[in-house]
């Protein structure tokens, strides 16, 4: 049977995690490979590196980066972060990733989704949608959710699929950092409408939120940081627990 | 030494990676002596059939993967090339494999991707692995069950997981991406 994934995701800054850890056993918390591999360790079905330094001037040491999760890293691994362009994109791939996520870029030039199909394949293309829901609708924001655009979510999902997507990385905004759960209700919109797999993204606070998402709302994977960073919820208890709720977990 | 088929799939990197984690060094080339000498063969592979046949036949590497004596590991794609045809893009393929490849009827989502546990193990590349163990797949299209099958996996329907004929081997997950339950299955095929 086909498992649910649970994915942490490293924010990346000029070539170092930011957030703070609190794993005993990591010398170096900062080190985004020593990060990684201790998730590997703990179970992680797949990583996402999310680089926020996004200036051209830092794309080398990314690159570098890269190349460096690939050789040690033995799961597959996205990497996103002002991916912009088809060459932005073939850095990446030929750096070691196996996908790559564009948000702000893919809203901007859409084509840019079937472009990178096209030359890579759908399975690299993940379409990371912020989404928020304001005045009874659940509308798309870019640049890091700071603008609005005018694109309905569910819209928008669909178009990317069309245009070629392989995965949707859905963030709600509004559950984003409160703890508080999943957005069950635009997930579950989301992957009734679509084909390809949504993976659930914000609000993560307790194992049980990892179960409601899977449930309710078809979501193949479920992306968190924060609670995985501080050791919150190490990964093989919520794989645990998960599996004694009969949710198909690796 | 191993050699990985260099030829227009990509991929090619993270089986290179994987290897040579595990400890063995290896060449990735296109160069037929180099290929024809090695102890092992890998045979990697992402992207579509059809363009990826006619690569291999202009440049000859059809017949020379047919005539390989030494045992040879095709991933994803290259399991796929070397059955008898596929449905992407029409194409005659290596037929090592008397089985056919198919689109997946989209009954769940398509591609198959992500983690999924493997039955009916046999043969040498499965050696300490069991039907609980997940390996990852991202796929479209699959290999019909066969007399060469060696593992089978259930989505949308049974597939052949990994197949086997004399030196030709196969899988349809990726080892180099299936944390250490595939570094163990690579393990497996580079002591052969």
């Amino acid at each position: 049977m086909l498992k649910k994934r649970i994915i942490p995701c490293l924010d990346i800054k000029n070539g170092r995690t930011v957030k703070g850890v609190n794993f005993v056993d990591i010398r170096d918390a900062g080190d985004p490979i020593e990060l990684a591999k201790k998730y590997v360790e703990e179970g992680a079905d797949e990583l996402v590196f999310l680089d926020i330094t996004a200036t051209i001037e830092k794309r080398k040491t990314l690159a570098e980066l890269v190349e460096k999760i690939a050789r040690e890293i033995n799961i597959p691994f996205t990497v996103g972060g002002g991916i912009n362009s088809i060459k932005d994109v073939s850095i990446i791939i030929k750096a070691g990733a196996d996908k790559v996520s564009i948000n702000s870029s893919a809203v901007k030039r859409p084509e840019l989704i079937s472009e990178i199909a096209m030359q890579f394949g759908s399975q690299c293309v993940v379409v990371a949608i912020d989404t928020k829901f304001k005045n009874n609708e659940w509308l798309v924001y870019r640049n890091g959710g700071k603008i609005p655009t005018t694109f309905k979510t569910l819209d928008w999902a669909i178009k990317a699929e069309k245009l070629g997507a392989g995965e949707i990385l859905l963030t709600s905004m509004n559950n984003d950092g409160t703890k508080n759960g999943f957005a069950v209700d635009i997930t579950n919109t989301i992957s009734q409408a679509v084909n390809i797999p949504v993976i659930a993204s914000g609000g993560a606070g307790a194992k049980e939120h990892f179960k409601e998402i899977f449930e309710k709302a078809k979501a193949s994977g479920a992306l968190a940081a924060s609670i995985f960073h501080f050791g919150e919820i190490p990964i093989p208890e919520l794989k645990k627990y998960l599996k004694t709720q009969n949710i198909p977990i690796r | 030494m191993i050699a990985i088929i260099k030829y227009n799939a990509g991929n090619v990197r993270s089986v290179e990676n994987a290897i040579r984690r595990i400890g063995f060094d290896c060449v990735v080339t296109d160069d037929k002596e180099k290929i024809n000498a090695a102890d092992k063969v890998i045979f990697p592979g992402v992207g579509e059939a059809s363009s990826a046949m006619s690569y291999l036949k202009k440049y000859q590497l059809d017949d020379l993967i047919r005539s390989l004596k030494q045992p040879m590991l095709g991933i994803c794609l290259g399991q796929q090339l070397m059955c008898n045809h596929s449905e992407e893009g029409n194409t005659d393929c290596l037929r090592v494999f008397n089985a056919n490849v198919k689109l997946f009827p989209p009954k769940e989502l398509v591609p198959h991707m992500g983690w999924n546990n493997l039955l009916d193990l046999k043969g040498d590349l499965f050696k300490g692995i069991t039907n609980l163990d997940n390996v990852y797949f991202v796929h479209s299209y699959y290999a019909e069950i066969c007399e060469s099958t060696k593992a089978v996996c259930d989505y949308i329907l049974p597939f052949s997981a990994a197949m086997q004929k004399n030196n030709f081997y196969a899988t349809q997950f990726h080892p180099e991406k299936s944390a250490s339950v595939g570094e163990k299955i690579l393990k497996n095929f580079l002591e052969l």
